[in-house]
């Protein structure tokens, strides 16, 4: 029964596959905090899962949504501004998550491998998820991919041009909802977006293109999910950290090496 | 030849490709736009001027179909081909992209196209550059090129001419009245800037949230309500874009009114002060 390492690495990587472009798109919309709050609903997501027995992919999903449908009427509301929305949701799904584990003694270990992850107890069924449903949101992404940029780039063109705004930001929130809840076994809530950022930000450096930097992104988180492992492995260290410290230090020597990096890129956020 | 194009502008007269009507729309208690009727027909450049808050980008939101008024109407002809030119790009720098990776994005994937579109503007060097290595007025030639890409039957340009110096305004409204002619297309024009109007312009409207006042640059002018609006001052250099002899200029065709703003200047001695 050695495979469980096959299985983290095949795990590890398929997740870090489908947060490259993924990630780039949370940074190119400036989304970070956003993906740390569906990360907290995730936990609430779970609890329910757990509760009522039901898939728990399904059940991040459907609380992710329901979370982000709820931070879009509390953003019409002018007085309360985006980020406390963001920051009132999170902590309130975060508390509630929580809570409703702590009603299910039988569970309490639970909690600490959902906050930081279990790579290496994933299992075969865990893989079928991530690459069948890493699969889907690839090729929905394909298809979404160049009415999301214009979006990005110029709204206002896009809207122009007829892209239905509403129907792509939803399909993108339920595509980062899915990887939300794939990426949590890898690295734990808590970790998340790193798993998202880390990656993005490392491969902007190199792309000359939104596509070249989702390609990038992917190998900058692949690389650190084996390093990870690897560290987790020989010194017994726990495999989510190692992975995102993995990742930190990839993007650190990145950013201090290479020279025709711009100023002004570091510059902006 | 000459009725041919005659009775293809009277029809166009007739046949506005857009046509706003009555359009109001408030913001909570605040009226943002009051009873606004605008139309601009093929061939025609229309300037609509207004102070800061007078619902300018509102009533352009309107047009393009991106806000919906709560009253009034807007027609379009059908197929209407629609190239707008916003006033800038929200620019990440965390997104790497070209203006031939922007361009193909959001229009054609014929590389031949777009620089064929490019050069239309004098931009065809920054096709491999990246949008956040560009100047501002280089960017509105990009979007401009974007505009044509589709080759437009309406041109609607936000501020086309803010934050770019007066030299380069000239050679940018010589561009666009160039594009009119080449495309025999309608404009509409965006500016806050009082002082400098296209001189090819056929109709200013000026905007305060109501319908301050409309008709030729010269009309405007004289109106006491622009003048009342604006200040006599600003209100007299209404209707030319100023025109440097020491730069070459060779999109220009005729720069009628040049000398109107001196004359509007010399009769009003007694200032009532800026707006």
């Amino acid at each position: 029964m050695d495979d469980f390492l096959l299985r983290a690495l095949l795990g590890g990587i398929g997740v870090a596959i489908i947060c490259g472009p993924l990630g780039c798109l949370v940074v190119w919309q400036r989304m970070a905090y956003f993906g740390a709050a569906l990360s907290h609903a995730a936990l609430l997501g779970i609890a329910l899962g757990i509760y009522f027995q039901v898939n728990l992919y399904l059940s991040i999903l459907v609380i992710c949504l329901l979370v982000s449908g709820l931070l879009m009427i509390m953003n019409r509301r002018k007085e309360l501004s985006p980020d406390t929305a963001l920051g009132i949701l999170a902590h309130a799904s975060l508390a509630t998550g929580i809570l409703i584990f702590s009603l299910m003694p039988s569970l309490r270990m639970d909690l600490m491998g959902y906050l930081f992850g279990d790579i290496l107890s994933i299992s075969w069924q865990d893989i079928a998820w991530i690459y069948a449903g890493g699969g889907v949101v690839m090729v929905v992404l394909f298809l979404i991919w160049p009415k999301l940029l214009s979006l990005i780039i110029q709204r206002d063109l896009a809207l122009a041009d007829g892209v239905n705004e509403n129907r792509i930001k939803l399909i993108f929130l339920v595509l980062l909802s899915f990887v939300v809840a794939i990426s949590m076994q890898i690295v734990g809530l808590l970790l998340i977006v790193s798993l998202l950022i880390i990656p993005a930000a490392t491969a902007r450096r190199f792309a000359r293109s939104p596509e070249q930097m989702a390609v990038y992104a992917m190998l900058a988180g692949a690389i650190p999910v084996v390093f990870g492992l690897a560290v987790s492995v020989f010194w017994d260290a726990p495999a989510g950290p190692s992975i995102v410290a993995g990742a930190s230090i990839i993007f650190a020597l990145v950013s201090a090496l290479g020279g025709d990096f711009k100023l002004k890129n570091t510059a902006t956020n | 030849m000459m009725t041919a194009e005659r009775t293809k502008w009277m029809s166009a007269e007739n046949n506005a490709l857009i046509r706003l009507k009555n359009i109001r729309i408030k913001r909570g208690n605040r009226l943002i736009l009051d009873d606004i009727n605008l139309s601009v027909c093929r061939n025609e450049i229309v300037t609509l001027i207004g102070p800061n808050g007078a619902g300018k980008s509102t009533l352009v939101k309107i047009a393009l179909g991106l806000t919906r008024p709560d009253q009034g109407s807007v027609e379009k002809q059908k197929q209407l081909g629609i190239g707008y030119v916003p006033q800038s790009v929200d620019l990440n720098e965390g997104l790497p992209v070209t203006v031939q990776r922007f361009l193909e994005i959001s229009a054609t994937k014929d590389p031949h196209n777009l620089i064929e579109s490019l050069a239309r503007v004098g931009a065809e060097k920054l096709l491999s550059k990246s949008l956040s290595d560009i100047s501002g007025g280089e960017m509105r030639r990009v979007l401009l090129a974007r505009a044509l890409l589709a080759r437009p039957d309406l041109l609607i340009l936000d501020e086309p001419a803010s934050g770019i110096d007066v030299s380069g305004q000239t050679a940018l409204y010589a561009l666009i009245q160039w594009i009119r002619d080449q495309y025999q297309c309608g404009v509409l024009l965006v500016s806050h800037d009082l002082h400098i109007v296209m001189a090819a312009t056929d109709k200013v409207i000026c905007l305060n949230r109501h319908l301050c006042c409309s008709g030729t640059p010269e009309d405007v002018q004289h109106h006491p309500e622009f003048v009342a609006l604006f200040g006599r001052r600003d209100a007299g250099a209404l209707g030319i874009y100023r025109h440097h002899h020491d730069h070459e200029h060779d999109l220009h065709g005729n720069v009628r009114g040049a000398c109107n703003q001196d004359s509007g200047n010399h009769q009003h001695t007694k200032d009532p002060g800026h707006g």
